[in-house]
């Protein structure tokens, strides 16, 4: 059993899964890291990954190129986004129930589109996916992943510089620890956490699109399958930062890999026979067990979830 | 634009709100409907008929509502703490599970009891689980401060897990073909009819009755009072000397056995068994149905039987005309935003400068 598994540790293929499974992973957390830096948390993403996976497909499918369809995407969570700002930060409305009724109304309206677009098939129609880069990267486990996981890889160190190195990265930090101080800097309050809800929104549609134009071919409704709520844990797990963020995408996925290969393996874990379900659950639970882990010293935000009204204290 | 609280809401606003919010719904689905190819008068007509309109499409709503009701009560109490349970999909399951644990395992002779104690003990142990479910995350969180909306999330994919290992495995039903289901409990358990030839049954006289027992504790015991400060103001209601983390686990475990009896009620009430589908997402229409109903016990009867009223007025309307039974989702959602729009609006102005 050990042996077998740092077998499978050192082959590459499972290295290539790792990376596969954390793309998504990585666009929805660092989008949902943008949020909450600008004092937002955004639980639409469950729902903006269904629809930017939707949207993404669907432009495809009618004849866009692949890049039109992630674009499509990244247009359709900013659409969400744009909402979800209106009704948290200019209406100062509950962010909890603003994201779960965002969730809610994108998913439901993916679903209708899909089945107003595709009345009658049984099996989902196809398209011709993002291909590899092996013709043209000599880095190996990388050339194997499509561009869309080398953008996720980009994206990392350039939010990073965003939001340390240049005036807007600290106009954003500050106005998710206090809004205060940035109206008193002349800067408008509303006018940046909309924007970092927007821009974060529109990268957690494109972690939904990898999923059609990437790592499936094809839009299934259960696709998401609570992708976006784990990287609601994982930015917890990230402390708000996006190296750890990256960290705790690749942690993820090491274990969703890991599970899929004993599930796999069917030798049972240490003799036993176990269901194949308990497998499934491990991510879910080391995702828990990594909150607990990180509780003791997360450092929220000030300003997260705390509505800002103009004049009120 | 800026917002400026009103310092008083007339009371035709509060009137007003929720049928402004209806009228923007209808408004926005309708562009839907049209694009689906329907004809928009005829499609909301059918849907209100199929939801409401004969004696078997009332029946019908009724019976979806039950589970929502309860699911709906779970939300609310503890939204009212600002305890945020996302996680009523799982305990709703998980006292489905607890139900059968007692009621159904070994022909439901497992526990040598006269059939209404083996009733009682069947719910118990649903309650008991649901509440369990829900007190880890409400200990994680005023212990540790661990986010709750994340792990009861997170703790429903794990629940769904678990319910299809078991029906894989040591409560599968051996003589059911095809789809997984659980083995039923005892035909003596289940609940009784209160409609002839419908599937309505008495759990929904639970539900209500429970609605009502749960508004007069939130208005007129200590409990209540200090859930409700609780969630006004934590810090005020530790100042005032109010025990805050144990009403936080009070109020955990109070909302997880609502979601859990949701579970019992629907099995004793409907199947008998458990399967993989047998909550369309009850758990996460009770957060909306809390949410329409302004966290209100006695509003969330009429938003659960609103909700359960567009499920089955949908899935006929589909029938006759063009229109995807997502549509009943999608208006829930609508509605959902504009009814937080409006009764936003009745308690601030808007101002444009």
């Amino acid at each position: 059993m050990l042996s077998e598994t740092l077998d499978l540790l050192a082959a590459a293929p499972f290295w290539v899964a790792v990376l596969r499974i954390a793309t998504p992973l990585i666009f929805g957390t660092l989008g949902v890291l943008l949020c909450e830096r600008a004092g937002v948390l955004n639980l639409g993403i469950e729902g903006i990954m269904v629809a930017g996976a939707f949207a993404g497909w669907l432009a495809v499918y009618q004849g866009a190129g692949l890049w039109a369809g992630v674009a499509a995407a990244a247009l359709t969570g900013a659409t969400f986004g744009l909402l979800h700002g209106w009704l948290t930060v200019s209406l100062a409305l509950s962010q909890h129930v603003s994201g779960l009724g965002i969730t809610l109304l994108a998913t439901s309206l993916a679903s209708f589109a899909y089945r107003v677009s595709f009345p009658k098939v049984e099996s989902p129609p196809t398209i011709q996916p993002f291909a590899d880069m092996s013709s043209w990267l000599p880095l190996p486990v990388l050339n194997q992943q499509t561009p869309l996981t080398l953008l996720a890889l980009l994206l990392v160190p350039a939010l990073a510089w965003l939001l340390y190195r240049t005036p807007l990265g600290l106009a954003l930090r500050m106005v998710g620890e206090n809004p205060q101080a940035v109206e008193g800097q002349g800067l408008s309050v509303v006018g940046l956490r909309i924007g970092a809800i927007v821009a974060g929104s529109a990268l957690m549609g494109v972690a939904g699109a990898f999923l059609t134009l990437a790592a499936f071919n094809a839009f299934y409704f259960n696709m998401v399958n609570g992708r976006g709520w784990v990287c609601v844990a994982l930015v917890v797990f990230a402390s708000w930062r996006p190296g750890k963020a990256l960290l705790g995408a690749l942690l993820f996925a090491f274990f969703d890999a890991l599970q899929l290969r004993l599930q796999q393996a069917g030798s049972g874990l240490f003799g036993l026979d176990v269901p194949y379900q308990f497998y499934l659950m491990l991510p879910y639970a080391m995702a828990i067990i990594a909150l607990v882990a990180v509780a003791r010293r997360a450092a929220y935000p000030q300003a997260l979830m705390k509505p800002w009204r103009k004049g009120e204290r | 634009m800026r917002l400026e609280a009103r310092s008083h809401t007339p009371a035709w606003m509060w009137l007003a709100a929720p049928a402004l919010a209806l009228a923007a719904t209808l408004a926005l689905t309708s562009l839907l409907v049209a694009w689906a190819g329907a004809p928009v008068g005829r499609a909301y007509a059918l849907l209100l008929q199929g939801g409401f309109g004969s004696r078997f499409a009332l029946a019908e709503t009724l019976t979806r509502s039950t589970p929502l009701i309860l699911t709906g009560l779970a939300a609310a109490v503890a939204f009212r703490a600002r305890l945020y349970n996302i996680g009523g999909e799982g305990q709703l399951y998980a006292g489905a599970l607890a139900a059968v644990a007692v009621g159904g395992l070994h022909g439901g002779a497992a526990w040598p009891l006269p059939t209404p104690l083996l009733f009682v003990l069947m719910i118990a142990a649903a309650c008991a689980a649901g509440a369990l479910l829900l007190l880890v995350p409400a200990l994680l969180k005023s212990r540790l401060g661990v986010d709750e909306v994340v792990t009861t999330l997170l703790l429903n994919f794990i629940v769904l897990l678990l319910v299809s290992a078991m029906l894989d495995g040591p409560m599968k039903d051996p003589t059911a073909l095809g789809w997984p289901q659980s083995v039923a409990i005892a035909d003596t358990l289940q609940l009784d009819k209160l409609v002839p030839r419908s599937r309505l049954h008495s759990g929904l006289l639970v539900a209500v009755v429970l609605a009502g027992v749960l508004a007069l504790t939130l208005r007129f015991t200590t409990f209540g009072l200090r859930l409700r400060a609780v969630g006004a103001n934590p810090r005020a209601a530790a100042f005032a000397g109010m025990p805050v983390r144990s009403v936080v686990w009070q109020v955990a475990l109070l909302s997880g056995a609502l979601a859990g009896l949701a579970g019992a009620i629907e099995v004793s009430g409907r199947a008998g068994y458990v399967t993989l589908d047998m909550s369309p997402g009850y758990g996460y229409s009770g957060i909306v149905i809390a949410m329409l109903a302004a966290l209100n016990p006695l509003g969330v009867v009429v938003a659960a039987i609103f909700v359960a009223g567009m499920l089955v007025g949908a899935d006929s309307m589909s029938r006759a005309v063009t229109v995807p039974t997502y549509i009943a989702d999608v208006i829930v959602a609508i509605s959902l935003i504009t009814m937080l729009v409006a009764s936003m609006l009745a308690q601030y102005r808007l101002r444009w400068r």
